[in-house]
């Protein structure tokens, strides 16, 4: 494993987070938007990306989590009037605690239990989010979510706020980063790939898996928070069980357990959709017929087939290397 | 010589089976203890009663002096008794350095220190130390799941050497190794012994394989002890040699 202090997918982040500070000038409002969502998602992706891709625990609840944090910003921001980044700890705080009690019951049976649990969980929360008007507005959803002012600067226009969400994503990513190759990133891996023998050295098997999933539902909790003031409105449907999957086919579709997967699996996921515009009724199932194709030709996702290139091109006698090996 | 393991009377029902029946004996610290017997006479189940990944149904396990009996694989881990499997259980993503830094690091420090503290917790070098003990050195950056069979087995035995362990217990290490790589594991395992001051209890198919590395021997036969002794005792005992030597 590398071992450098810095290696490709930090350079990648950091030079990506330049290009997208300048990549809507003149793209418009309505380009500027699907960038911002885009990466709004990628966050989710990202969390999601941790919990199934690196330490391989099957959630259902990602858009769940971030439906949780997205009224937790809304309602902080609008009724409770306080700041957006207050609200954003408090949401991605709220999500990690949730995620924490709700990894509890799954620990005590194995392999899908968690699956089971968190797909309750998906549509109880969407049940909270529908019917209980006098907090979440039920179907009218909330209003008026006002965007983030930072150091004077409103970020009312979509350029500035997408600048915003650029900066935040960065940090979110590196946070990351640095946390998979840590001593915990190692341990997740181990829950991952055989969680007996992780436990015969020492490997704490439920703390390590509570906090997979619970980190992984804070970064759900992050992207909430971004979602509420850049669409400015919100109500349950974006949060149901149905976009769930999508976030879990994002994670698979940009390459399980890579670090960048889930930037190319969100790309698929929210831009793709908006190519395919011009296709009109049929954008679905060409999108569809996409992500099959991939995923026949390619299990391990863009970056898995990405990888695989490299490495013949490269004639390296290993040829496929792992996951979250930070070469990708 | 200090007494490091103590079994007594462990007994293993599996509804109306039973597996290991009444089975006590003691290790003595730095002695080999080989445990033979025939397919399906209960030693993985004792080794399994013994680590905590099964509850035995009746019987005390102690560690130097103290109860262990019930304690998780784990707690068993912190306290200093490390395992091998009989099937192949490595990290097989994980290089071979990553897979013996990982064995070491849940020994170092806590959560906290571990998430904030230097990636390897100084742990390359320990496991780098490992990697030339057991002969890996020209593997070290290879996942583990391209290595063959035998260097796997080598890399499972590193793994459970890498916190310094007081106690390991080897299921079936030299299964499926070859003739030269059988050597080589014998002769590591005598040296990590002979250096480390390492305890060890293992549980073999290969009767020469035992009856060279080990000091003193355990006989299963249906879940029961048949005989305790020295390779030669063993050897010549007519129990031995009538249930197990055979013909």
């Amino acid at each position: 494993m590398n071992t450098s202090r810095f290696d490709a997918v930090f350079a990648t982040l950091v030079l990506g987070a330049v290009i997208l500070w300048f990549a809507p000038v003149g793209m418009g409002r309505y380009g500027t938007y699907v960038l911002s969502l885009w990466l709004v998602t990628a966050v989710a992706v990202m969390g999601l990306n941790l919990t199934l891709g690196v330490a391989g625990l099957k959630s259902l609840a990602q858009a769940a989590f971030m439906g949780i944090g997205a009224y937790a910003t809304a309602l902080l921001t609008t009724k409770a009037g306080i700041g957006w980044f207050p609200a954003f700890a408090i949401s991605g705080a709220l999500c990690f605690a949730v995620g924490l009690l709700l990894g509890f019951p799954a620990l005590r049976v194995k392999a899908h239990y968690l699956a089971f649990v968190t797909l309750a969980f998906s549509t109880l929360v969407w049940l909270v989010l529908r019917n209980e008007q006098w907090l979440t507005g039920g179907v009218f959803g909330l209003s008026n979510i006002p965007r983030p002012v930072i150091f004077g600067i409103k970020t009312d226009n979509a350029l500035p706020f997408h600048r915003f969400v650029v900066v935040v994503t960065l940090l979110l990513a590196l946070v990351l980063w640095w946390l998979v190759r840590s001593p915990w990133g190692r341990a997740f891996l181990a829950l991952r790939e055989n969680p007996v023998r992780a436990a015969s050295l020492g490997v704490n098997i439920r703390a390590y898996t509570l906090l997979a999933f619970a980190i992984g539902s804070a970064y759900a909790g992050f992207a909430g928070a971004l979602y509420a003031p850049l669409v400015e409105f919100i109500d349950p449907s974006p949060f149901q069980l149905s976009a769930s999957f999508f976030l879990l086919l994002m994670v698979v579709a940009g390459g399980s357990g890579y670090q960048l997967g889930p930037f190319v699996g969100a790309l698929l996921g929210v831009v793709l959709p908006e190519w395919l515009r011009f296709t009109g009724g049929l954008y679905l199932i060409i999108f569809a017929a996409i992500v099959i194709g991939l995923l026949i030709a390619c299990p391990q996702g863009v970056l898995g087939l990405l990888e695989r290139g490299w490495a013949a091109v490269r004639r390296r006698p290993m040829g496929s290397n792992p996951p979250v090996k930070e070469t990708a | 010589m200090a007494t490091v393991l103590e079994v007594e009377g462990v007994r293993k029902q599996f509804g109306g089976i039973t597996a290991v029946d009444g089975v006590s004996f003691t290790v003595e610290e730095g002695e080999i203890l080989g445990i033979i017997g025939p397919n399906g006479c209960g030693k993985s189940t004792l080794f399994n009663c013994i680590l905590g990944q099964l509850a035995p149904t009746a019987g005390r396990v102690r560690l130097d002096g103290m109860d262990v009996t019930g304690m998780n694989p784990e707690q068993m881990n912190r306290r200093g008794v490390s395992r091998t499997f009989q099937l192949l259980q490595v990290f097989p993503e994980l290089s071979v350095r990553e897979n013996l830094i990982l064995a070491g690091q849940e020994h170092q420090g806590t959560m906290l220190s571990r998430l904030f503290g230097a990636r390897d917790a100084g742990l390359t070098a320990a496991a780098d130390r490992m990697i030339g003990f057991f002969r890996l050195q020209h593997l070290a950056d290879t996942r583990a799941g391209g290595l063959s069979y035998g260097q796997q087995k080598l890399l499972d035995a590193a793994m459970a050497f890498m916190a310094g362990p007081r106690l390991v217990l080897l299921d079936e290490p030299a299964g499926g190794v070859n003739l030269t790589m059988l050597g080589d594991l014998k002769e590591r395992l005598k040296a990590m012994n002979a250096e480390a001051g390492a305890t060890f209890v293992v549980i073999e198919h290969n009767m020469d394989f035992v009856m060279s590395l080990c000091t003193r021997v355990v006989v299963m036969a249906e879940g029961k002890v048949l005989a305790v002794g020295t390779p030669a005792e063993v050897r010549a005992n007519p129990a031995v040699i009538e249930a197990y030597l055979g013909h």
